[in-house]
Parts: structure tokens; sequence; C-alpha cells
């Protein structure tokens, strides 16, 4: 009987979060950037009919980057997990922490437990009545889960897009400044070269503070443009890559 | 393996949740947590009549030409007394339907509630509206599957109404206890008051009908029926209670309100055969 060769659990979990960490790193970033009236979610994604960016409930929000299969699986059970809890007890009763709990279950037991583990990262927001009260939890492949304030970058070279977002994010961003933001973190390349990423080839989204029940609402191309305009044309937040 | 996995992670999100193919609300229920479901696993015994629950009555709707207009009167009888009298009947089921109740209330309320999120939850996973055909038909296959409860006296049975973006009309489908859909053309009317309120309306309705001429008919049907059987509430005018009336056209649902109302009562409490007396 040949014995298997030994592979020590520490290179299994770094094969493993290497081979999702590839996965992901393909993919295109995706930001989730709070401001003054709510959360905004942007990414480049040319597609109109696969999103990456989605409603989950009233105040919850749901981006993905990564394999669209695996993230779009655990988009259709966040709904049913919300929609389900909101049915049972009421509609307030429906939390981004319960959510990001499950996720976070899910993805680590996949992470630790099957063949092989998801190529996705995960971001839930909650917009609460105020800026203080917004909640951002990022999942990452493995079942780890971090409470973020302020803002979100995922993908590919998100540490770096990240820390470029961190410079300029303040609390009470306007709703174009945070665009403006968002979309000229997307644009820039890993030189710090800048491009302008034009309006139809993103999707964007928020969590509308100010609406009253269901509070997520697309952008569509033409009103994201003109905020965009009036943001770069606003603020010293600007930079969209002139 | 995969039970392991289960039993190790036991807040992980279970098979059922992930499980691709359907957008229904009411199909993941079923096949989740069936109890759950109104008419589910109520036990007992399948020929026994429940009786003594309150009872919500007359639901009127007219079409005009670029919409509906829906309304229901407040009141919910229990025997001959009277159980509500704010009870609201017409809902919003989506932002360009309407579903109006009658019958058993608890029963009624609880389709409505899931009608809602089934509609919801359809244009969340799937990322648009159901047509408005499609959600009549779903309607219907859920008025179906209350046929276990409505055998057994619990009967509750919606009007249903909207307006169709695509083709830019409002259209309007009645259900029977079996799910049966029928679309009315014109107006309908459901509940114990429908019969008067249909009469009502047979003379009120003309083709091209404004808004404002739509509200006024379906609460004079109200009225009328009112005024002919004990189960339907007229408009309170000292405690300030008058129907739910709603529209639904380009702008979506919206609620009529209740100080519109009141200047329509108060026209149609004037006219002559409301205050011959001897």
């Amino acid at each position: 009987m040949t014995q298997p060769f030994y592979v020590s659990p520490e290179q299994l979990m770094k094969d493993r979060a290497d081979f999702a960490r590839k996965g992901i790193a393909r993919g295109r970033s995706v930001v989730v950037i709070g401001y003054e009236g709510g959360i905004a979610f942007v990414t480049e994604n040319p597609s109109r009919a696969l999103h990456k960016i989605s409603e989950i409930y009233d105040r919850i929000g749901f981006a993905a980057v990564g394999k669209y299969n695996e993230f779009e699986n655990l988009r259709v059970a966040g709904v049913r997990y919300a929609d389900l809890r909101g049915y049972s007890y009421d509609r307030s009763d429906v939390n981004a922490r319960g959510l990001a709990n499950a996720y976070a279950q899910t993805l680590g037991s996949v992470f630790t437990t099957e063949s092989k583990p998801l190529e996705v990262e995960i971001a839930v927001a909650e917009v609460g009545s105020g800026q203080s009260g917004d909640q951002i939890y990022r999942l990452g492949y493995d079942g780890s889960v971090a409470d973020e304030s302020g803002y979100v970058v995922m993908g590919g070279a998100a540490d770096q897009l990240g820390h470029r977002i961190g410079e300029s994010w303040r609390l009470g961003l306007t709703l174009a400044e945070a665009l403006v933001l968002a979309v000229g973190t997307l644009g820039t390349d890993s030189s710090g070269k800048q491009r302008r990423i034009p309006a139809p080839e993103l999707e964007a989204a928020v969590l509308d503070r100010s609406r009253r029940r269901r509070t997520f609402r697309r952008l569509d191309a033409g009103a994201l443009a003109e905020l965009l305009d009036s943001g770069a044309a606003g603020g010293p937040a600007g930079g969209a890559g002139t | 393996m995969t039970v392991g996995a289960r039993e190790q992670y036991p807040d992980r999100l279970p098979a059922a949740f992930t499980r691709p193919g359907s957008a229904s609300f009411v199909e993941f229920l079923a096949s989740y947590a069936p109890d759950l479901l109104p008419g589910g696993s109520h036990g007992g015994d399948a020929g026994q009549v429940v009786t003594g629950s309150p009872h919500a009555t007359t639901i009127v709707a007219v079409a005009l030409d670029d919409g509906i207009v829906m309304a229901g009167d407040r009141r919910a009888t229990m025997g001959s007394a009277i159980a509500h009298r704010h009870m609201e009947k017409v809902f919003a089921a989506d932002e360009f339907s309407a579903i109006g109740i009658a019958g058993t209330a608890g029963v009624a309320v609880d389709l409505v509630r899931l009608f809602q999120l089934e509609l919801e939850h359809y244009e969340k996973i799937e990322g648009t509206l159901l047509s408005l055909e499609g959600k009549a038909n779903r309607l219907g296959a859920m008025v179906r599957g209350n046929l276990g409860l409505a055998l057994r006296g619990l009967v509750a049975l919606p009007l249903f109404g909207g307006y169709d973006p695509a083709s830019r009309v409002g259209r309007i489908f009645s259900y029977d206890v079996v799910g049966g859909r029928y679309e009315e053309i014109e107006y309908h009317s459901v509940g114990s008051g429908s019969v008067h309120a249909k009469g009502s309306l047979k003379k009120l309705w003309r083709p091209g009908m404004s808004v404002s001429d739509g509200v006024e008919a379906v609460v004079h049907a109200l009225m009328d029926a009112a005024d002919e059987d004990s189960a339907t509430g007229g408009p309170d005018v000292e405690r300030g209670i008058y129907p739910i009336v709603a529209r639904v056209d380009d702008d979506g649902y919206q609620r009529v309100s209740d100080a519109e109302l009141a200047q329509v009562v108060a026209r149609l409490l004037e006219l002559p055969e409301r205050r011959r007396q001897v």
C-alpha cells in the first residue's frame, strides 16, 4: 500500500487560499462607498444582464467579485434568507449582520471541507438612519469577516485601490463626490495611471437612506454620467482622470 | 463528508438556499418550510368547518383607459357583529398592481403578504418585473393552494388589477376558489356587497373615464353596497373613516388621500336619491 505524501495543514490552506486569490484577482474590482445620503456600489461591468451588484432586502445591498456562477448562487441564497426571515418575523428584523454571518459560515465551510474553495469575495452593506449607523461587511473566500468603516474595495488590486480611496474618503461626501472618487479609483492601474471609464461601462447602484421601504436603486448610464460630471466640476474630491 | 460538514457548520446556509432554478418564494417555502405557508400543516379534521372568524367584505375596481382604480370598504364582520371598523383590504401588490381581498380576513391578509413577497422575490432574483399576466397567473396558483382551507369554510378571494407598462393599459382579474382566473373588462366587484356594487357600477361606468370619475364611481358603488348590505361599511364621516381607494397607472400605485375622498363623499351625500326620506 502506498503512503500518500504528507502535506502539512499550513501548506494545504495556503494552496487553497492562493487558488482562490488568483481566481478573484482576475475579475474587475468593486467599490462600496458610504456617502451622506446612503451607500453607493460601483464596478466596471459592461454587461447589462449579469449583475455584480444587487438588492437583498429593504436596506441591504450586495456586491461581489470573482466567479459569476458562484457568487450568483450566494446572492440568490441571500435573497431567500432575507425574505424568509422577513416573512416569518417582520421586515425590520432582517439585518446585514445575520446575513454576513450566514455567508461567512458558508464560505468557511466550503473552504475547509470541500474540494475547491469558492473564488469569490462579497460585500454586504446595510444603510442606517444616519451615516454613523451604516454597516459594511466584507467577506473573504475563506469565511473571514471584516466590519469595514466607510468604504470597501474588493478584487484584483484591492489593497492599492483601497489605499487610494482611504486618502480622500471622509464622512459627509455627497453622492456625486463619492461616485467620482469610486470611478476614479476603479480607473487607476497599478502604475498609478488613470483612465476615464465611460458611464455605460459602469454598473452602479445606491442604498438611498431617504427612501422609505426598499432603498436600493440602480443608477442608469445617463444619471450616472450626470452625477459624475457634477461631482468632477464641483469639488476638490474630483480627479476622474481628465 | 457533506453530512459531516453540515454538522460542523450548523449556521451554514442550507442546501435549499443555494439550489438554483426557482425565482418563486412560494416554491422555496413549500420545499424548505412548508409549515410557514398559509394553509400548510394546520392539522385537524379536513371535513371540519371553521366558523366565527372575521370576514372582510366588498372590493370594487374600474378600468380606465390607462390604468385602474380599486377600492375597498373598511368593515370586517363576525356573524352579525362588526369586528373591525378600520380594516384595510386594498394593498399595493407591487409598484404597478393592486390587490383587494374579500372573505376570511386572516387567510386573506396572509395571502396578500405572501403575494407581495412573491412578486418582490421574483423581481430581486430575476432583476426584472413579472408581466401583469404573469402576476395574475401566479396569484391564481396561490388561490388554488388555499383550496384546502376554502373547503373548510375559510374562503379568501382576491380582486387583482394593475397597469401594464408594456401595453399601457389597465387590466382587472377576478378569481374563483379553485384558482380560476378571469379577466374582467370595464369593472368588477367581489365580496358580500358585490351584487349591489356591480349594479351601481353598471350605471356609472363609461368608456374613457378620468381618474377622478373613476374614484367617484368606486366610492359611489361602495356607498350603494353599504346601503343594502349590512356587512359592507359606508364612509364614516363622523369618525373620519373613508374607504381605501387606490389608483394604478403610469406613475405606479398611489393611495387617494382621505381629504380628497371626504370631498367626493360630501358631494355624493348631497345627491337627491340619498335625501329622500319619506
